[in-house]
């Protein structure tokens, strides 16, 4: 114990000193303030905000394609789509210019030009929505950067990036991440990504169109856009690197005095893990990814076998390469990817759920433990998503044993915040709307998995849209709400003031029908047989049977994307007009909320120390309903031992 | 006729084994809705129960009940039997227990951007030796003339026509990027994948045609990569087959010309 107190003790003066230092120049320019800092609430918020961006971008490329899907090769607001077109070519034509044209004298033209930017830029409505009839390539390319945009731009940053660094250091009581500098580098390796995967848009042939899982050869075959898909992707993934070491190294190093690895908050806990899940399985992708580059640009054949005839061609490569070696290696990562989606989410909802029953957490050793095993288990499920590759008994055999025992420690989690439930009293708060629909839409997602994790239900069953409603259910309704849930949560902290709780139960109310009339009948679609990833649906005849089920999610889709304008809104203008709170409005415990707010840079205005677990409320004997960590007990540390396991009079300095 | 058979439910099943994928799915549907069914119910009585109100205080105790343990045990043990009971034996019979040449009908399915190509290997049973450098518009799978094996094949786009009540067993290969023959109403599904070649088998019990889906994503014309399965009787198969070109069927003069060619 003494030698772990001896090492806070040193994160500590590491800390410190990095506050010590920036204190130095006290003055920071408004750039270094917002722009390029390095503390980690800015950081968290800046992420927060990009990542919220991209959500909706994200969102509105699917959008359009359910304009598609409900009114295949019906042209939606001809009118309306010229004047976008117009209006895009007048910046597409501007760069091509620079670029490639005589704007500037021979020799600066010539660099630009061969150095800078080979490529001429090409506008994607004109080309993937003449006159807003949607062309099979662009429905294709939309698809692809959705799925990309959603999970890498859009769920991650704003789960780990935004969640983890705005609250985790808040959490554990440090003054910020323990490598600030490489925090600002995550971020900002994450923006250069970003916007490589918007200027993928403009290249010819449009953004990447194999899908967000890119299986070679097709996506080594290819258009411009895909090698731009991977560039960007290899930012990503390097972003990701670096913010969970930071993390990693944060929560065993930077802990507050007091605060064993036992009283820690189960945010901090899952954010841990994913973490590892991060580190761990975001290489192989990014040597895949490399590989895949290699394929495209330096004529390797990694993922190229010998004897392709693309176009009536043969292609002149030199083979021998295997296209399931990138499905593995994919996959590798995508599945731990599932868990760095949802793993940080329900992190978020634990937080929430424990504050608002005012009563401890059902079993928190059986949560940890069961998030470990999620963790590690979820290296060893990756293949069930290539059954129909051709995989013999053994293979698919193990994982889809693999994917069964998973369930288990799910279960175990939603037991826990269920019976946390039993024996509360209930706020039904606005975060608390969130955290508790996340519960039955997880359970749907979840439960949908066992059939496609089983191999014989999978035949039938695998890539149609029963897959889409599946994994959908988990990471929409399911994560996207924990998010939702974590901003109505932490906001007071971030601004000192509320969201408008009336406008989020609104929020609330239209996203919950409007999800579920989107995510539910693709249940049913699947079960019907339709395929995804089909630009034209009604060219099957199975397909058109069910064509009004994609009209009506088509429907839903719009609402669901209009309730998000009043979220914005919401979140806008709740900065200048929110009520004012103050330091601890949902009289939480955790130690984020004993810091000023907005909590100023180093965050605490004398170190925290902490004297008891994480969710010590409704302490029989005590008069409040909550008893923060930094409080001493006077009395009635019975009840304390069983929940935090060791409890430690209060420190000596 | 074909658009009667569907709807908001699994389509008509013509396979022998499809029976047993349907059931896997019925029984692990049932056991879901019951499952969230229960627990929704546990979960609204909460709500309502424990809802913060004048006089009501939580309480520092966590339920001691043993209740969750016993449903999560009966959760995996139900897990085991459908692993066990209903999905290894399935799988295992998909994937193995192919039936002998002899009484089954053998055909190669190549999938490329965005056909589906069927090579029969004719009466002899054998299919002509294929190399990728002969592949010509007319000639899709560069079938080499020269080999005898290929004089009677036959090859033929997105209509699949084979027998019922006969086992079919289809090796499968790609000659460009990923596809997946996907048949909804024989239950089969399977990746094509350049450079493997993975045999699947089935047997249909019920004449008819139906729809091949291709599932994967294969590029700009995926969507429209449709074909056909046409499930005859024998007779009408043996008829069909008969009547089908032989595009390889070399004459003799050709024959020597291709020889002195290559000498």
């Amino acid at each position: 114990m003494s030698e772990q107190h001896h090492e806070d003790q040193h994160g500590h003066d590491e800390a410190k000193h990095h506050e010590d230092h920036d204190h130095g120049h006290h003055e920071l320019g408004f750039i270094r303030k917002y722009v390029f800092s390095v503390d980690h609430k800015v950081i968290g918020i800046q992420y927060a905000i990009t990542a919220l961006c991209f959500l909706f971008f994200g969102f509105s490329l699917m959008m359009l394609m359910r304009w598609q899907l409900a009114f295949p090769g019906k042209a939606l607001l001809p009118g309306v789509f010229e004047k976008i077109t117009h209006f895009i070519d007048f910046f597409v034509k501007g760069a091509n210019k620079i670029f490639h044209g005589q704007f500037f004298t021979k020799g600066v033209n010539g660099f630009l030009h061969l150095k800078i930017f080979p490529i001429e830029f090409s506008n994607p409505i004109g080309d993937g929505m003449p006159g807003g009839q949607m062309l099979p390539e662009f429905y294709n390319s939309l698809g692809a950067m959705h799925g990309t945009i959603m999970v890498f731009l859009g769920v991650v940053p704003l789960a780990v990036g935004a969640f983890g660094n705005y609250v985790v250091p808040l959490q554990v009581g440090a003054p910020d991440m323990a490598f600030p500098r490489m925090n600002a580098a995550s971020y900002w390796t994450y923006f250069v990504g970003g916007c490589i995967m918007l200027l993928s848009f403009f290249m010819p042939g449009g953004a990447a169109n194999s899908g967000w899982t890119s299986y070679p050869p097709l996506s080594d075959t290819a258009t411009m856009g895909q090698t731009f898909w991977l560039i960007g992707m290899v930012a990503l993934i390097t972003s990701s690197l670096l913010g969970s070491i930071n993390f990693i190294v944060t929560i065993i190093q930077l802990r507050a005095k007091g605060l064993s690895f036992f009283r820690l908050p189960f945010f901090v806990w899952a954010q841990f893990v994913t973490s590892f899940l991060l580190l761990l399985a975001f290489p192989p992708l990014e040597a895949a990814g490399v590989l895949q580059l290699m394929d495209r640009v330096a004529g390797t054949s990694f993922f190229l076998p010998t004897g392709l005839v693309v176009s009536g061609m043969p292609l002149a490569v030199s083979g021998g390469g295997n296209p399931l070696l990138w499905q593995h290696l994919f996959w590798f990562l995508a599945h731990p990817e599932v868990y760095v989606l949802i793993l940080p989410a329900i992190g978020i909802i634990t937080e929430i759920i424990v504050n608002n029953t005012r009563k401890p957490l059902y079993g928190y050793k059986t949560i940890v433990y069961a998030v470990f095993f999620l963790g590690f288990m979820s290296f060893v499920v990756w293949a069930h998503h290539m059954f129909m590759t051709g995989m013999g008994t053994t293979m698919s055999n193990f994982f889809q044993v693999t994917t069964m025992i998973i369930s288990i420690p799910s279960v175990v989690i939603l037991t826990v915040l269920i019976l946390t439930l039993w024996g509360a009293s209930i706020r039904f708060s606005l975060p608390m709307h969130f955290a508790l629909a996340f519960l039955p839409m997880f359970a749907i997602g979840g439960l949908t998995g066992l059939p496609l994790g089983l191999t014989a239900s999978d035949i039938y069953l695998h890539d149609t849209f029963y897959v889409i409603g599946h994994f959908h259910y988990v990471v929409a309704p399911g994560t996207l709400f924990a998010l939702f849930a974590g901003v109505y949560y932490w906001y007071p902290k971030a601004t000192g003031r509320m969201m408008s709780s009336f406008w989020g139960k609104m929020h609330f109310w239209l996203s919950f029908l409007a999800i579920n009339c989107v995510f539910f009948p693709m249940l049913i679609q699947g079960i019907a047989g339709l395929n995804r990833r089909l630009a034209d649906p009604t060219v099957y005849a199975h397909a058109v049977a069910i064509q009004n089920l994609n009209v009506i999610i088509s429907v839903a889709s719009w609402v669901l994307g209009s309730a998000q304008l009043i979220f914005i809104c919401n979140f806008f203008l709740s900065i200048k007009f929110g009520k004012k709170v103050g330091d601890n409005p949902w009289q939480a415990t955790t130690l984020e909320w004993a810091t000023p707010t907005p909590p100023p840079h180093g965050n605490f205005l004398t170190e925290p120390v902490v004297y008891c677990g994480p969710y010590e409320y409704s302490v029989p004997g005590e008069d409040s309903d909550f008893h923060p960590q930094t409080v001493p007990f006077n009395g009635g540390a019975d009840g304390l031992l069983k929940v935090s396991g060791q409890h430690h009079p209060a420190p000596k300095d | 006729m074909e658009n009667s058979i569907y709807g908001y439910h699994l389509p008509p099943d013509i396979s022998m084994h499809g029976y047993q994928i349907d059931r896997l799915i019925h029984i692990v549907h049932y056991f879901m809705v019951f499952l969230f069914v229960g627990w929704g119910i546990f979960f609204v009585y909460c709500l309502i129960r424990f809802r913060k109100r004048e006089g009501h205080k939580a309480s520092y105790e966590s339920s001691t009940s043993k209740l969750p343990k016993f449903a999560e045990i009966g959760i995996v043990a139900f897990e085991l039997f459908l692993l066990i009971g209903l999905s290894f034996p399935v799988w295992s019979r998909y994937k193995g227990d192919f039936p002998s040449e002899k009484d089954s009908l053998t055909v190669r399915i190549i999938s490329q951007q965005f056909v589906w190509n069927i090579h029969y290997p004719g009466e002899d049973g054998k299919f002509g030796r294929s190399d990728p450098k002969l592949v010509t518009d007319s000639n899709p799978l560069g079938v080499d003339a020269t080999d005898p094996n290929a004089a009677d094949d036959v090859v033929i786009q997105n209509q699949f026509h084979f027998p019922v009540s006969k086992p079919v067993v289809v090796h499968l290969t790609s000659k460009d990027v990923i596809h997946s023959f996907g048949v909804p109403v024989l239950r089969v599904k399977q990746d094509t994948i350049p450079g493997m070649n993975v045999p699947i088998h089935f047997e249909a019990k019920q004449t008819g045609s139906f729809e091949i889906v291709c599932s994967q994503l294969c590029g700009v014309g995926h969507t429209t990569m449709k074909g056909n399965i046409i499930v005859e009787k024998q007779e009408d198969f043996d008829k069909w087959y008969k009547e089908q070109p032989r595009p390889f069927k070399q004459t003799k003069a050709a024959t020597v010309g291709t020889a002195k060619h290559e000498g």
